[in-house]
């Protein structure tokens, strides 16, 4: 299995993917509305704007009305979905989403790119490592971190199913397609993408494609990994990560944001109350980020396959 | 009894529950609940097309949204009183296990409420929301909006305000109360608001101004508002009250705007609001 997502043929953006599945829902569902704050082009959204130009809403450089207008539209019976970069879907806005949002219950997708540290260049004022945080705290809140563009095209269309606010962060970077063209997304379901007996390794986001690389590292050095990606962060799969922790008894975790709030802290919960066992986290460790190319900074800030690999052996250890 | 005889016969029992409920509480907002009385009384009981058989969406009805969310008691008040839920659930407003929270929400289903508000400055990109969503469904009923004047201050306002010039929202009619007061004292001890009338021109808006203790001229007034809708811009009405009205010393300070009667405070109000269509 490792080696078929390894074979990967194409690099795309996951914000592709978001532009793409909005195009295709948008299509098939009459009730799917679009909203960006002046980043259409950097959001992908102009095949869905030139293809339904009375649906899409530009609001601007003025992101809270955005919000405050999503939840309006989602009042009205539509389906809205929010255009910006990850800062400014979540930080900037979060009394907005908070009040008008979620305590109201609105059907809104916030969909956000340039998430995490890969952004890259533009550096730690649009960096946010600290959105999944934000965006799990809210009662009734999805969130949703997916790795690829197959994964993330898949996403956007089936978040329009679930009804309530979700919260979908993608990503700036090119970055390999190694999810299958048709794979299926289920809110809140885990994918086991490789079996192994002696370690689970759960990823999210652009971490996931880290980690495949350091489970094949690991496969060459006798260690076993039971790979899953988890791109629901919220509502959790704990049955898939309850299920792997009992067989292998020892977890490392993967995603691209701060280590306080993300995707380890859930399953530090999750298992500290149902099934204590050694974790490690890979995840950026209460630093803001800086300007650079991405593969650099995800060396720099401890975030790449070899940091992986690392932290697999080191709960092996523990 | 001629109508504008019956609303302010209407508006009057309103107030005394606006005062009732906040003594009850022990808490609440009776300064701009009262202020708003007649305005809301004359949208509710006779200008808008509403259905207290509440569907969300409010499909083929006139919607209103309450931005300045801590006027709470008048809005329940008013939405009992218009029968979307029972006079007695006003005696619940900020207990526990109530629907009737401090800010209006949609906990549990309350029927009437179509967003949570409270925190400022956010209920008007709301209304512009469901505005643009009758645009699409071809539902040719308005959106309605309260916001108070201190609320002005919130930096979102103006992002609506431009938003909606922007996109032409012609179906929206948003009201300011513009009593000159919040918390802590007079708007112009506390952040100027400048040259209201002339503000909102320059973001677009088509803007008039009424006396909204006045059951006549808020009549007229929204009328008014109403014919100019449907002509490429947002409608604005700069509604002049007082702060407290119809109960005299809550009347014109700030000092009411966020605390609750004694028992006595509590009789000498109810003594000059006449109980028109019985307490609840």
């Amino acid at each position: 299995m490792l080696e078929k997502l390894l074979d990967f043929k194409d690099k795309k953006a996951t914000r592709d993917g978001f532009g793409d599945g909005l195009y295709e829902l948008a299509k098939s569902n009459p009730k799917v509305v679009g909203l960006c704050a002046d980043l259409a082009g950097s959001l992908k959204m102009n095949k869905f704007i030139d293809a339904f130009p009375e649906r899409f809403f530009q609001c601007g450089v003025a992101e809270a009305n955005m919000m405050g207008t999503a939840a309006g539209l989602a009042t009205g019976g539509f389906i809205p979905y929010t255009g910006t970069f990850a800062n400014f879907s979540t930080g900037r806005v979060y009394d907005q989403i908070r009040q008008s949002i979620a305590y109201s219950h609105k059907n809104v997708k916030i969909c956000a790119s340039h998430a995490g540290i890969t952004l890259g260049e533009d550096g730690a004022t649009h960096q946010i490592l600290e959105d999944m945080g934000m965006m799990k705290m809210l009662p009734g809140m999805a969130v949703v971190n997916p790795c690829d563009y197959n994964q993330t095209k898949a996403a956007t269309i089936a978040i329009a199913e679930h009804n309530g606010p979700v919260y979908l962060r993608f990503g700036r970077p090119g970055w390999p397609v190694f999810m299958p063209e048709d794979i299926p997304f289920e809110l809140g379901k885990g994918i086991l993408l490789s079996e192994g007996s002696d370690v689970t390794l759960i990823a999210t986001g652009h971490m996931v494609w880290e980690s495949v690389k350091a489970a094949k590292e690991l496969e060459s050095r006798g260690i076993s990994c039971e790979l899953i990606n988890i791109h629901t962060i919220k509502p959790l799969d704990e049955q898939i990560i309850l299920n792997s922790a009992s067989k292998t008894g020892k977890i490392v975790t993967a995603e691209e944001h701060q280590i306080n709030g993300g995707l380890g802290e859930s399953i530090a919960s999750l298992c500290a109350r149902k099934m204590p066992v050694p974790i490690e986290m890979v995840a950026v460790n209460d630093r803001f980020g800086e300007s650079g190319k991405p593969p650099e900074l995800l060396k720099k800030y401890g975030l790449d396959s070899s940091n992986v690999v690392e932290a697999v052996e080191a709960v092996i250890e523990r | 009894m001629d109508k504008i005889d019956q609303l302010q016969k209407t508006a009057s029992q309103i107030r005394r529950d606006i005062v009732r409920m906040v003594y009850n509480a022990g808490s609440g907002h009776p300064g701009g609940s009262l202020g708003c009385a007649d305005f809301l009384t004359a949208l509710y009981f006779s200008r808008m097309k509403h259905n207290p058989a509440f569907r969300m969406d409010g499909k083929g009805e006139d919607v209103f949204v309450l931005s300045n969310g801590h006027i709470s008691p008048l809005f329940y008040s008013i939405l009992a009183r218009s029968g979307y839920f029972d006079l007695d659930e006003l005696k619940t407003f900020r207990e526990i296990d109530s629907r009737l929270q401090g800010h209006p929400a949609t906990h549990e289903g309350l029927p009437g409420v179509r967003v949570a508000t409270g925190s400022l400055g956010q209920g008007l990109s709301v209304a512009v929301g469901i505005a643009l969503s009758k645009r699409l469904a071809g539902d040719d009923r308005y959106v309605y909006a309260l916001t108070g004047d201190g609320e002005l201050q919130e930096g979102q306002i103006w992002e609506a305000l431009m938003f909606s010039a922007h996109h032409k929202i012609d179906n929206l009619i948003v009201t300011v109360d513009w009593n000159g007061q919040q918390i802590d004292g007079p708007n112009d001890a506390v952040i100027s608001l400048g040259d209201l009338r002339a503000k909102w021109e320059a973001f677009g808006w088509e803007t008039l101004e009424m006396n909204g203790n006045d059951m006549s001229e808020v009549l007229n007034g929204l009328d008014d508002a109403k014919k100019r809708t449907g002509n490429g811009k947002p409608v604005c009405i700069l509604m002049k009250t007082e702060m407290g009205y119809g109960v005299d010393f809550m009347t014109g300070t700030h000092k009411w705007h966020g605390i609750a009667p004694n028992k006595e405070q509590l009789d000498i109000a109810l003594g000059q609001l006449e109980e028109t269509l019985g307490d609840f």
